[in-house]
């Protein structure tokens, strides 16, 4: 249970990151909390050449409003958006998320981009991500590309960040007028990895009848499933809209695995309970907003 | 060939200490091995039993989940620097009365998650007593003890400050 050896950099400035990471290229990883590469290192489960430490990097740790959205910075911790008023109120899913990511403790070190590049199926945050239509921004060196959420997670424990990329931030959009935002999930213990997870998105019309519906599920694929339940749900006012049949599209959607925490079956009848108690507390919240 | 050494400097209970340790070194085993604070115990070492749990610029951390290297420069309180000289810290002080450890083995991860949890909400309810305690594994007590503690701790503090 110790990390394997790697040659250790600590850059000071983005810049020097990205030449670092130009000159390792797919022998680099970065290291920013940790909490998740750490417990893969010191199961020997990865073993990079070399580990670029962004800590430094402090400029990265920015939370700050964008038109239209939340920016946050690669070395923004959980705890501190989680904590942040103004992330609250710009979009109320990522403290709804964040308080379901592992323990306290954890959360003082891990990082929000961290948890998307680590692209964890079981993970809150990409489904956040997924579910808003998001982005993230990777640099390299001598350029920058923003990535769409629908094409960053790319498989387990895959994202589209390349070699020589560092994931400098990611984009959430803000939460619309008359919209309502949830995100339940079952685990064995508290702070575990759900054994299923369904974060909502509901909004409504001038007439308050339900015109935006769609979840991002968690756990039961190789990247969160994002399903757009509008049609199931139907243009009803929240009362009376089908959030029972809209939870069964979501079941028929997915496509879970058996393994030793939970059977298919169960990861699906979960799915769906959990799916129309956050759609239903998402349309509660639209009608709040 | 050898592995490269960095050299780092790090407070701890607040000593300022100079060590050469390589890059992998996580920081429970730089405490334990290269600096003799055996307080800090190791247990999963992925993060899962909180025994390891120190406290980074006054912030709960895993120790086995945090390089040394990335500590450089930075203060670390340990369960060796909660006392003030003999006296035990009253979170130590409610652990002992409240029969709030049995092998003690989790103990000292206990004592640096409460005390922060405490310094930032002196006064919890108990479901942010559990909140705050999630992430600390014991295999003894069945935790009525230990969340009996953090509320006594919370009026030892209190009465004290």
């Amino acid at each position: 249970m110790k990390p394997p050896p790697f040659d250790y950099h600590r850059p000071s400035s983005l810049g020097e990151a990205l030449d670092v990471l130009a000159g390792t290229g797919e022998d680099g990883k970065v290291l920013a909390g940790g909490q998740s590469l750490i417990p893969l290192l010191n199961m020997r489960l990865a073993a990079p050449a070399h580990l670029v430490d962004i800590n430094r990097l402090t400029d990265l740790a920015a939370v700050e409003e964008e038109p239209g959205g939340l920016r946050v910075g690669a070395l923004a911790r959980h705890s501190r958006v989680e904590r942040s008023a103004r992330a609250a109120e710009v979009q109320p899913l990522l403290g709804q998320a964040l308080r379901l990511v592992a323990h306290p403790v954890i959360r003082n070190r891990g990082t929000v981009v961290g948890s998307l590049v680590h692209a964890d199926p079981a993970a809150e945050l990409p489904a956040v991500l997924a579910l808003l239509g998001g982005s993230v921004r990777l640099a390299r060196r001598g350029g920058t590309r923003d990535v769409p959420a629908a094409g960053f997670f790319t498989g387990p424990l895959e994202s589209a960040a390349g070699p020589g990329e560092l994931a400098v931030s990611a984009f959430f959009p803000a939460l619309a007028p008359r919209s309502g935002t949830a995100f339940h999930e079952v685990a064995r213990r508290h702070g575990d990895y759900a054994l299923a997870g369904v974060a909502a998105l509901v909004g409504l019309d001038d007439d308050l009848r339900v015109s935006v519906a769609r979840v991002a599920c968690v756990s039961v694929g190789p990247v969160p499933l994002v399903a757009d339940v509008v049609g199931a749900c139907g243009h009803r006012p929240p009362a009376s809209a089908d959030w029972a049949g809209a939870a069964r599209a979501v079941q028929d959607r997915i496509e879970p695995e058996t393994d030793i925490h939970a059977t298919a079956d169960y990861r699906r009848h979960l799915t769906g309970v959990l799916a129309e108690r956050a759609l239903r507390d998402a349309a509660r919240e639209a009608l709040h907003a | 060939m050898p592995e490269r050494v960095h050299e780092i400097t790090l407070t701890v209970n607040g000593t300022v200490r100079r060590v050469a340790v390589p890059g992998r070194r996580l920081l429970s085993d730089c405490l334990r091995h290269d600096l003799g604070l055996t307080g800090t115990h190791v247990g999963c070492e992925h993060g899962v039993c909180g025994c390891c749990t120190v406290l980074l610029d006054g912030e709960p951390v895993r120790s086995c989940l945090t390089f040394a290297v990335t500590a450089d420069g930075h203060e670390i309180t340990t369960v060796e620097g909660l006392a003030d000289g003999e006296r035990m810290s009253p979170v130590q002080r409610a652990f002992a009365e409240c029969h709030g450890l049995q092998c003690g083995f989790c103990t000292p991860g206990f004592l640096c998650t409460v005390t922060a949890l405490l310094r930032e909400n002196p006064a919890p309810t108990d479901e942010e007593v559990l909140e705050g305690i999630s992430g600390n594994l014991c295999r003894c007590t069945g935790y009525q003890n230990i969340i009996k503690a953090v509320h006594r701790a919370a009026e030892l503090t209190a009465e004290e400050s």
